[in-house]
């Protein structure tokens, strides 16, 4: 089990910025001379760090820089990293759908690459004609697709469109289609980029369920790349952080996590921050403090919601109500302060709220917060912020002898158990 | 560390490095992706007539009009002369075993540019798409061989004065032979359309000049009688080769010269093995300049 399967070296990949034209052929051609004559190519010396926000100063970046790392047979491991960190590029090499600057990948294993579902499927030709071209595309062959083919109809859920062509299937049967035959894919090592973010909720729960079969039971290494927290803390124990081409972090997957979140702050889009008018009494700000960086809050952790509210005359009792609202825009939490608790607003000037909740009982998924603001103790409504302050709540580092599914329930509660033992009826 | 690194270095399956080896043809793997290729080549087949009225009729139309063209342009008003075999089951001939080239070449020589979304996320030996377009277009080329059966046999029927040679066994030979020379050429080419693309709009005006200089609608000895001092770019042409050899074993008309067909042979050979180099060295990185 503790055999090296795959082995990254030194990997570098430069890319090139702008456009081809005719600078193209100049550089070509000298990067032609310097090979002729025995000598280094001259734009490998050069480039940028891989940051897309700052300005670039080369007309060559390196997407990945230096890159080592090993996996050993049947780990999981996750790769996470923000937008342009140069995972995608990692996986491209590893897929080998383009090549390496500098540096080298050994394995021992053959490697099949999931950057997408259903590639190469025809329109034209039928679910079941779609299923072994696709499997072949993916490096199976005839004789494996034969054999797994009922298998792969029945976990798809198309058994009635088997024949129709494709293009009459609705986009999510196809999706189902191409990831059924992917996930019946038997390399040793599985390189998966962000292919479970399709498909309905239901169909997501059982791709992931899959994913874990996958690398559970049958033992299988796997690369995962994900921006879903969820999906990486449930299927992986292990994580490499990318970060402007390089690797920032590797180790467990809790850690890196934590890591991944603390990486950058555009706490700002989290932060909802409104003008007062000076004659209109407004929410002016709302802030949430989440035990993990980023918006992100662990289950059970301690958790507040800052709300700065402007009042340029006095009101008569003014109410302030928050809702939690889950990704099925399902309302799952409700707090409120009316003029029975605490009594405010006698006064003209800026008030700040705060909303503490000790243990945060909320499941893992993503929330936003609806804030409600009235006065005359609630009856006369004069604001409603809707969709703000998103945050997500996770659950590693939550004991539970299994790791955590999705849609297990919406929150978590307290609960003492007593069980007494009898031997009778 | 160099101890442990030549113990491991035997046991791992393969290497991703930054360039090919220049020399390995790959066609090992091809061989391992056998059925992808023919699953692409049945794809081909399948849907290429989906909702079409005319369907393959459409690949009836096109040799038959250029043959009538011909047979008015350059045998009606230039007079040139086909000898005892009607001028356009003549052009007919070469029109057929020319179209499978041109289809070849020009189908393969986009083979990354029009293949670059399926490229860029999957991996599989890039030569199977060339080919498979080289096997599938051999569909085309029965449909239109048929026709050409067809006229021949009319011709036949009417008392034309026309026949098979016995050299007719090597005629698979001459089609393997075109699209070996389809397939080499298209390779280069789409190796080098990944980056410059004024390669692509030089192919439909060169295809058309070199039909010109391949012995298509005139005997080679016609060409060498006429223009002697540029007889050689006919003559070593390969292309006006086969042209010239299917006639000669279809309707027994020219000559088939048993050196020049060593020549072909062998720089057919030539041509297929430098495409299959340049594309191997071009499938590597082609992705990010596409």
């Amino acid at each position: 089990m503790n055999e090296v399967i795959l082995k990254i070296e030194n990997l570098s990949k430069q890319y090139r910025l702008g456009t081809v034209g005719t600078g193209t052929i100049s550089h070509d051609l000298n990067r032609w001379w310097h090979t002729v004559r025995g000598k280094e190519d001259p734009f490998l010396k050069i480039g940028d760090v891989n940051d897309r926000s700052t300005k670039a100063t080369s007309e060559y970046v390196w997407a990945l820089k230096d890159i080592n790392f090993e996996v050993k047979k049947g780990e999981v491991l996750g790769i996470i990293g923000k937008n342009g960190a140069g995972k995608s590029t990692l996986l491209k090499i590893l897929s080998k759908v383009t090549g390496p600057t500098t540096g080298s990948i050994k394995s021992k294993g053959r490697i099949a690459s999931l950057l997408e579902v259903g590639t190469g499927f025809h329109p034209e030709l039928t679910g079941r004609e779609n299923i072994y071209l696709n499997g072949a595309i993916l490096g199976m062959t005839k004789a494996e697709i034969n054999a797994k083919l009922d298998e792969i109809i029945e976990f798809s859920g198309c058994e009635r469109y088997i024949d129709t062509p494709t293009k009459r299937y609705s986009s999510g049967m196809t999706v189902r289609l191409a990831f059924a035959v992917a996930a019946f894919l038997e390399p040793d090592i599985l390189v998966i980029d962000e292919v479970l973010a399709v498909g309905d909720a239901e169909f997501q729960k059982k791709a992931i369920g899959k994913m874990q079969d996958i690398s559970k039971g049958e033992g299988r290494t796997v690369l995962f790349v994900s921006h879903n927290m969820q999906a990486i803390s449930v299927l992986t124990n292990k994580c490499i952080v990318m970060n402007n081409g390089g690797i920032f972090f590797e180790g467990k997957t809790n850690d890196a996590i934590t890591r991944y979140l603390s990486l950058d702050s555009h706490l700002s889009d989290n932060i909802y921050k409104a003008i007062p008018l000076p004659n209109k009494s407004s929410i002016t700000k709302v802030k949430l403090i989440t035990s993990l960086p980023n918006n992100v809050q662990r289950n059970n952790d301690l958790f507040e919601i800052h709300i700065q509210i402007f009042m340029p005359y006095l009101l008569e009792k003014p109410a302030v109500a928050i809702q939690a609202i889950n990704s099925n825009e399902t309302p799952i939490l409700y707090c409120w302060n009316f003029d029975e608790q605490i009594s405010f607003g006698k006064k003209s000037g800026y008030y700040n709220l705060i909303c503490r909740i000790p243990q945060l009982k909320l499941y893992m998924g993503k929330y936003n917060l609806t804030v409600h603001y009235a006065d005359n103790n609630g009856k006369n409504k004069l604001e409603t912020l809707k969709d703000i302050c998103p945050f997500e709540v996770v659950m590693f580092g939550v004991k539970h002898p299994y790791k955590w599914e999705l849609g297990t329930c919406t929150y978590i509660e307290d609960a003492e158990w007593n069980i007494n033992y009898s031997k009778e009826f | 560390m160099h101890k442990s690194n030549a113990h491991t270095k035997d046991e791992w399956l393969f290497e991703i490095t930054p360039k090919n080896s220049l020399l390995s043809l790959n066609l090992k793997e091809v061989w391992q992706y056998r059925d992808l290729l023919f699953l692409f080549v049945k794809r081909d087949i399948v849907t290429v007539y989906k909702q079409t009225i005319l369907g393959p009729l459409w690949y009836l139309i096109q040799p038959l009009f250029t043959s009538v063209i011909f047979t008015l342009i350059f045998n009606n008003v230039a007079n040139i002369s086909t000898g005892t075999v009607p001028p356009f089951l003549f052009n007919l001939a070469g029109i057929t075993i020319w179209n499978y080239f041109k289809e070849c070449l020009n189908a393969t020589s986009s083979t990354f540019t029009s293949n670059a979304g399926i490229f860029g996320k999957v991996y599989f030996p890039r030569m199977i798409m060339p080919l498979s377009v080289v096997i599938s277009n051999l569909l085309k080329f029965s449909i239109q061989l048929f026709i050409f059966a067809a006229f021949f046999l009319y011709y036949y029927l009417n008392g034309a004065p026309i026949s098979l040679n016995s050299y007719v066994v090597l005629f698979p030979l001459m089609v393997l032979i075109m699209g070996m020379l389809g397939l080499g050429l298209g390779m280069i080419i789409s190796s080098m359309v990944t980056k410059y693309r004024d390669l692509k709009i030089l192919i439909g005006f060169g295809l058309q000049l070199l039909m010109y200089v391949s012995a298509v609608m005139y005997p080679v000895s016609f060409f060498i009688e006429k223009l002697p001092n540029y007889a050689w770019i006919v003559k070593y042409n390969p292309l006006s080769f086969v042209i010239e050899s299917v006639r000669y074993m279809l309707l027994n008309t020219g000559e088939f010269n048993t050196s020049m067909f060593i020549y072909t042979l062998i720089s057919t050979v030539v041509i297929l093995l430098l495409g299959i180099i340049i594309f191997n060295k071009a499938e590597k990185n082609f992705i990010d300049t596409v």
